[in-house]
């Protein structure tokens, strides 16, 4: 069994936590994800991993309510346990390949929204520990939804905005790579968007005006996560590729983000997603 | 003479009511059918069904013990060949394995040597805790084996009958591969036969970890290296699924078979406690012909949907069981057959809503001896469907292979292995459809078995 060590509410239905899982942990990389299941009962579950730590063997997840099964995974308590919690699953972030010296010389750009931001982390933290230091966008619709800013700014140097302007730049993520750009001087040979599809889709149309290399991580319906399903199939540069073991990271100007989000609401008005309709004997249902 | 009696008919449920529920579909032989089919042997001094099993299982032997009422004899001489008669008298193709060859098949009907497999199979979980256990003196070695199904539990099993500390590892958070992901329920009841055959393989000091995919949570290497452990059999399975790369395959309402019965049979979707959906729509299209299509035509069916096989070639090529498409069309599935998929057809939102099939005629047979299918010019035509689920066999899972250096594929991504499982890198066996391709249940436990010794072979070498 998988047990929750912390809990702790980050912004309103959004919830970090840690997890003990140390054979996950031994092999974890940035750009890795897991697949939980919280009881017998339960969906299985792609989540990206947030953080690791090899020695005290624990890995961090952020989980956001959006339907039935992530419901039920942030209403879990510290103390309480997964029935599962399988990976490192995927492949880690292109930027581990790099050969160290390239590494250093890249001017990198990653792009956060939403949840999205909290899977950012490992990678800011890894290239901090790699002797580079990333800008990181970070997005939100108001300031109070904001997530991992302070862990954040600890690895990266952090620029925020908010579509009602409340705190940092008034926009839309896209807006504010273009200012960076446009009006800050910035030159970035690289960037990484992990967010909302939408978000990624229009931040990935804005990096390809500049012409700057992007990846983006998918976060794909899937069942069981290693390859045997093809729930995660994904359109890239014309070729169906599963997000599970291909991915989840892509080339952002190839992937067809229509079809990504048309497959992603797939079961969205199944009965089971609805609490009202749906029978389990989850607390929630 | 004794082959004067018919064929004992075995008792199923009633299809109106069986296409409305996941119950088994065959309730099998009692006692006394069971003794009556068994007289109908004829104890051949050269036994053709022998030959034709691939485990060569002692059938008259067992057969003859059912006639004469002594069921544990009939256990030891099945269990000395094989490690699950349950499950493989519940799916072996018999018809073209054992009873395909029996004599009295020539002029009349084969003994059911499935049905009386089945038989002795379910009276031994019956009666485990009367049997005896074999005596384990234990040698100090220790196994890794990747993977729960057929082949990894059969490898496991006889490795710790032989003293050997045996580790499985499993990916997914069941135990039992194919046998809990793949086959539906209605086939192969999963709590009384599944997990009882688990259960014993458990009971012989057999260990057993979930949710850990060697490949990422670990690879084949960190076994033999850091775990410590003599040997690893590579029992991964074919789980990958293959597409037919034609448009609209990516449509919302399009899945892979893997994935439709991966969510009825592992997350038990059909059942509405469970939070896992699936989709069952109101009329299912499923491509193929194999017991993959089968079984996923026959789910969408009990979900309540009009149920449909397109299929390429006519039904005498049909690569499933007979008895399976026998049960398919008392159920009242639709076949389409000889009818090839041109494209799948969506709404404005991006919904299948049909699928074109172009008409087929057989012509020359091909490399597989079977007449390949020849399309007629011009017969394009749309059936309506809101759900298709492509059944088109299934490729090794690539993770293994990538994450192991040394270990040598074939073009198909099969790992490259030899009769007993050994492998090009030294210490590391594989068998069963990791090695051969989607195939059959008794064909990965007959390579599990032989593996097994080669295993002890390359340790009592080391």
């Amino acid at each position: 069994m998988y047990k929750i060590i912390s809990k702790r509410t980050l912004a309103p239905n959004i919830v970090e936590m840690v997890v003990d899982a140390p054979r996950v942990a031994q092999g974890a990389e940035p750009g890795q994800f897991v697949i939980v299941r919280t009881d017998e009962m339960g969906e299985r579950i792609p989540l990206t991993i947030c953080d690791y730590d090899r020695e005290k063997g624990t890995i961090t997840i952020v989980t956001q309510a959006v339907g039935l099964s992530s419901r039920k995974i942030i209403d879990m308590e510290e103390g309480e346990s997964f029935a599962d919690f399988a990976g490192p699953l995927g492949r880690p972030s292109d930027l581990l390949e790099l050969p160290e010296e390239e590494l250093r010389k890249q001017r990198i750009l990653f792009v956060a929204g939403g949840v999205g931001t909290a899977p950012v982390y490992p990678q800011v933290k890894w290239l901090k520990e790699h002797g580079v230091e990333a800008d990181v966008v970070i997005g939100a619709k108001t300031k109070d939804i904001f997530t991992y800013v302070d862990e954040m700014r600890k690895v990266g140097n952090v620029y925020l905005c908010t579509d009602d302007g409340s705190e940092g730049f008034h926009g839309m993520v896209p807006a504010l790579v273009r200012d960076l750009i446009d009006n800050q001087g910035k030159e970035y040979d690289r960037c990484v968007i992990i967010g909302p599809m939408i978000m990624m889709k229009f931040a990935a149309q804005a990096t390809k005006e500049y012409g700057i290399p992007t990846i983006v991580s998918l976060n794909a319906l899937m069942v069981d996560g290693t390859g045997m399903c093809g729930a995660c199939r994904v359109s890239v540069g014309g070729k169906t590729l599963f997000t599970c073991v291909d991915g989840p990271e892509f080339d952002g100007h190839q992937v067809d983000f229509d079809e990504a989000m048309r497959r992603q609401a797939m079961y969205r008005d199944h009965k089971k997603s609805n609490p009202e309709t749906h029978k389990c004997k989850c607390h929630n249902g | 003479m004794a082959n004067r009696i018919p064929r004992v008919a075995v008792r199923e449920q009633d299809p109106a009511r069986r296409a409305t529920n996941f119950e088994e579909v065959c309730y099998g032989y009692n006692a006394e059918e069971a003794k009556l089919e068994a007289s109908r042997c004829l104890t051949c001094p050269k036994p053709r069904c022998v030959n034709a099993c691939p485990v060569h299982v002692n059938i008259p032997a067992f057969i003859k013990a059912v006639a004469e009422d002594d069921l544990e004899r009939a256990a030891a001489a099945i269990g000395a060949d094989s490690t699950l008669p349950s499950v493989c008298g519940r799916v072996c193709p018999q018809e073209s394995q054992c009873e395909g060859s029996c004599v009295l098949g020539i002029k009349g009907e084969p003994v059911a040597i499935g049905k009386l497999e089945r038989y002795v199979g379910d009276w031994a979980i019956e009666h485990r805790d009367e049997l005896p256990t074999p005596e384990i003196v234990k040698n100090g070695k220790r196994v890794a084996i990747i993977g729960s199904g057929p082949a990894g539990l059969a490898c496991a099993s006889d490795l710790a009958k032989l003293g050997y500390e045996v580790k499985i590892f499993e990916a997914l958070h069941k135990v039992g591969g194919v046998l809990v992901y793949g086959i539906p329920e209605f086939r192969l009841p999963k709590e009384r036969i599944v997990a009882k055959e688990v259960e014993a393989v458990k009971n012989l000091g057999v260990e057993i970890e979930t949710d850990v995919i060697v490949g990422r949570t670990m690879t084949v290497d960190d076994l033999l290296d850091k775990e410590g452990f003599d040997a690893v059999f590579v029992g991964s399975g074919a789980g990958l699924p293959r597409f037919m790369g034609i448009e609209g395959e990516n449509l919302n309402g399009v899945f892979s078979a893997n994935e439709f019965l991966t969510r009825a049979n592992l997350m038990k979707a059909y059942d509405d406690e469970y939070d896992t959906p699936i989709y069952s729509g109101h009329k299912v299209v499923v491509v193929g012909g194999g017991n993959v299509a089968m079984d996923a035509v026959r789910t969408a069916k009990r979900l309540g949907a009009e149920a449909v096989i397109v299929y390429r070639r006519s039904e005498k090529e049909l690569p499933a069981r007979v008895e399976e498409v026998h049960h398919a069309k008392e159920e009242g599935i639709i076949f389409h057959l000889l009818n090839n998929p041109t494209r799948i057809l969506g709404d404005e939102k991006g919904w299948v809503n049909g699928i074109e099939c172009i008409e087929m005629e057989l012509g020359e047979p091909d490399e597989s001896g079977r007449r390949s299918p020849v399309e007629k010019p011009g017969s394009e035509h749309v059936i309506d469907a809101d759900v298709v689920i492509m059944a088109l066999g299934t490729s090794p899972n690539p993770l293994i292979k990538s994450t192991t250096e040394g270990l040598e594929t074939n073009r198909r991504g099969c790992i490259v292995a030899d009769e007993d499982g050994r492998t090009s890198r030294k210490g590391v066996f594989a068998g069963g459809d990791a090695v051969t391709g989607a195939a059959t249940v008794i064909l990965a436990m007959g390579a599990g078995r032989k593996a097994a010794k080669a295993i002890d072979e390359y340790c009592k070498s080391l």
